[in-house]
């Protein structure tokens, strides 16, 4: 008898473009929100695999904070014009200035939590009903509980208590005017599988995930890099070092890793012998043991 | 596409095993599967720091493995598992993710949804108390969810002195018990999930066990004959038509091979319309296959201009699944509005949504002790039973012991659109003479 085994990589990619077809055969307006980190490329190579030779039946859309990475929009913009795709860019500083986004007193605080009323706000501009995100199970406690497709209310909201059982690949997409669904097509995908397959598809990925050198500064356990945005306090000393960043997200609060990684093969090395999880780097995780289902149910990603 | 070969064990090659662990409130299911993550160290530092912190500010001594499972709010205030949680595991052999579900009978719908996608069940038996009422339960809804391999890990041994009898005397009562249900291969495992024994290492405390320890039991399973490779089904997903220039006549049906295995030249019929045609060619992105088999998701193009779109499935001439508007199943009801015989629902079936409705309610299942009650009027939160279902569109389906994919369903209720049941075929409801297709008897 023949065998037919698959391995998990091409497993994992199996179930994550057929939730993206799900998602364009079922809704009218789906958006794939797009941040230029590893997690979002992973889901456009997917939607490559799931609509080619074919243009992706939904737009791409950035929720900028205004303070991101000069280096990420750069590639953000380059790659999706090659792709030949539709952007949409929707920014946290236009949201402030609508009044839709109220910054807190301290200038220095991440706008991550920002970035939830200036979503729904575009949400509820374009009409879309379906919203993919990057977000893995792996990341967080409250996301491991998360459906695939996760039912958003009239606000937005997430109800961890009163999910829609999700068996099989059987999806349930069924919503009334006004609510949505966040779709998170990779969300069985680690870490770990989400650099193998940068690897194996030989992905484009933004220079600052390699090692580079940086003027950065030690703070909350970690190294913050130096920027308009993020002035180093009298008794934090600036340095050059070489690092990489292992999440690519709000340059306020993404911290830098000390590391000579070159490659993508070298990052997977690094990665397998990591003590640290990936948004242990992250200052916006650590306000207390439920920040992520806090953040989760006013409407973050 | 990277297909294993035995030899080949290394990076992104290896292969992917679901397990859903059922356990009872206390017998130490979150704590399994804490220690596999502690001691298999896929628990990084700060997640542990975290716990640390949590188990200060709540005064317990010990750190307690269930928080790191237990991740939603109102759990950790509660101390029990609510919802399905995944869990991820990596070992150089394998790639798990875990299914971790409630075990209370309130929560027999987050069971069965974890259980839906699962290859192996892992019961847990509290050996100081043996095979309870949620064992058996467990072990039902395992059966029932087609689950091929199952897992009977008697876990605290070290209350019970490592004691053999006490494990032999479990595992009788099991093996008694599970002649009443329907999976091939059941295993046994005495652990202490608590103190790490036959986890990772094989315990020292039980030197008359012969068998591997969880984790190398978790590595080696064999799983690859578990799939249905001789009945082709492609549930068509999506039609791609670029209508660019470049690609002015390109039409390919995409979709997830739900069971079997296709070829470039096979035949195929496409159900229910009954049309004809041949695969002229197999595509991921610009790749061009020489065959799909499940669960790859592939686009594939015919020799043929014929009608297809969404919600039809490519069969082989050889092997026709079922097509029929009225069928018998298995459902477990999954919410808190009791089900209403008559009243219409939305029935999702591979790529199909359908209006449906309840004809009848042929019997209620006793999940304790697998009895049926033929009066049952009807079924509520959290019940199984079997039903006839009548739906307004044509259904192409396989018994759900056949073919998982193309045997099951979910009910939607129309009003609320909420998920209400979910289901597993067992036949039609009245065995059809095979249906004529362009002149052809297949």
């Amino acid at each position: 008898m023949e065998h037919y085994r698959l391995s998990h990589l091409d497993t994992l990619e199996a179930e994550s473009i057929h939730i993206m077809r799900e998602v364009a055969a079922e809704f009218q307006q789906p958006v794939l929100l797009f941040s230029g980190g590893k997690d979002s490329l992973v889901m456009l190579r997917i939607a490559e695999k799931a609509f080619r030779p074919a243009k992706f039946p939904f737009p791409v859309m950035h929720i900028d904070t205004g303070h991101n990475f000069p280096e990420v929009l750069k590639f953000r913009d380059d790659l999706i014009e090659s792709m030949g795709e539709q952007l949409i860019v929707r920014t946290v500083e236009d949201a402030i200035k609508m009044g839709i986004a109220v910054e807190t007193a301290d200038g220095n605080v991440s706008r991550n939590r920002l970035q939830s009323p200036t979503l729904l706000a575009a949400i509820e501009e374009f009409k879309f009903d379906a919203a993919f995100g990057g977000g893995r199970r792996d990341e967080e406690k409250a996301r491991a509980k998360e459906r695939i497709f996760s039912f958003r209310d009239d606000f937005g909201q997430w109800d961890p208590k009163n999910q829609r059982p999700e068996l099989w690949n059987i999806y349930n997409g069924r919503i009334f005017e006004g609510e949505n669904i966040r779709v998170f097509p990779i969300s069985n995908w680690t870490e770990l599988d989400v650099w193998q397959y940068i690897e194996r598809e030989k992905m484009e990925i933004p220079s600052i995930y390699f090692a580079h050198e940086r003027e950065v500064f030690f703070r909350d356990d970690q190294w913050l890099s130096t920027g308009e945005y993020l002035v180093p306090g009298d008794n934090e000393r600036v340095q050059k070092k070489m690092v990489r960043f292992r999440t690519i997200g709000d340059m306020v609060c993404t911290g830098a890793i000390e590391s000579t990684c070159s490659s993508v093969a070298e990052i997977i090395t690094e990665i397998a012998a990591f003590r640290v999880s990936e948004r242990g780097g992250r200052a916006d995780d650590r306000f207390s043991e439920t920040a992520m289902e806090d953040r989760k149910k006013e409407g973050y990603f | 596409m990277n297909l294993i070969h035995d030899s080949e064990d290394n990076k992104g090659r290896s292969e992917l095993l679901r397990f859903s662990t059922c356990g009872s409130v206390d017998d130490g299911k979150s704590t399994l599967i804490g220690r596999l993550l502690y001691d298999s160290k896929t628990l990084f530092e700060d997640q542990l720091d975290a716990l640390e912190r949590s188990q200060t500010l709540s005064g317990d001594q010990k750190v307690n493995l269930a928080n790191l499972t237990d991740g939603l709010r109102a759990e950790r205030e509660q101390g029990i598992t609510i919802d399905v949680a995944y869990r991820y595991l990596a070992t150089p052999k394998r790639k798990f993710i875990i299914a971790d579900t409630p075990g209370h009978i309130q929560y027999t719908r987050n069971m069965v949804t974890g259980a839906s996608t699962a290859n192996l069940a892992v019961i847990l038996i509290d050996a100081r108390k043996g095979i309870i009422e949620q064992s058996r339960r467990h072990s039902f809804i395992a059966s029932l969810l087609g689950i091929p391999h199952l897992v009977l890990c008697v876990n605290k041994m070290d209350l019970m002195d490592f004691k053999k009898e006490v494990f032999d005397f479990i595992c009788d009562d099991f093996e008694k018990f599970s002649t009443r249900l329907n999976i091939k291969d059941i295993s046994y495992i005495p652990m202490s999930a608590l103190e790490g024994d036959n986890i990772v290492d094989l315990s020292e405390r039980m030197p008359w066990y012969k068998g591997p320890a969880f984790l190398s039991f978790l590595e080696n399973l064999h799983i690859v004959n578990d799939q249905n490779f001789s009945d082709p089904r492609f549930p068509v997903q999506w039609v791609i038509r670029p209508r660019s220039d470049e690609f002015h006549d390109f039409r390919a049906f995409s979709g997830k091979m739900a069971c079997g295995v296709f070829k470039v030249g096979d035949d195929i019929i496409s159900l229910p319309s009954g049309k004809r045609s041949r695969i002229k060619e197999i595509l991921n992105l610009d790749q061009s296959l020489d065959l799909a088999f499940t669960p790859m998701s592939v686009a594939i193009r015919l020799e043929d201009e014929i009608d297809v779109s969404r919600g039809d499935v490519l069969v082989h001439p050889d092997h026709i699944p079922y097509v029929s508007n009225e069928i018998q199943a298995m459902i477990c009801w999954m919410h808190e509005t009791p089900l209403i015989s008559g009243k219409k629902y939305f029935l999702k079936h591979l790529n199909q949504t359908s209006k449906a409705i309840i004809k009848e309610v042929v019997f209620r299942t006793d999940i304790n002790d697998l009895t049926e009650n033929y009066d049952a009027p009807s079924l509520g939160l959290n019940e199984i039973g079997k039903v006839k279902i009548k739906t307004q569109a044509k259904l192409v389906f396989d018994n759900y012991s056949r073919c998982r994919s193309t045997g099951s369903f979910i009910l939607i209720d129309e009003a609320t659109h909420a998920t209400v049941a979910s289901g597993m075929i067992c036949e039609p409801v009245n065995e059809m003479p095979m249906p004529q297709y362009d002149g052809y008897v297949i």
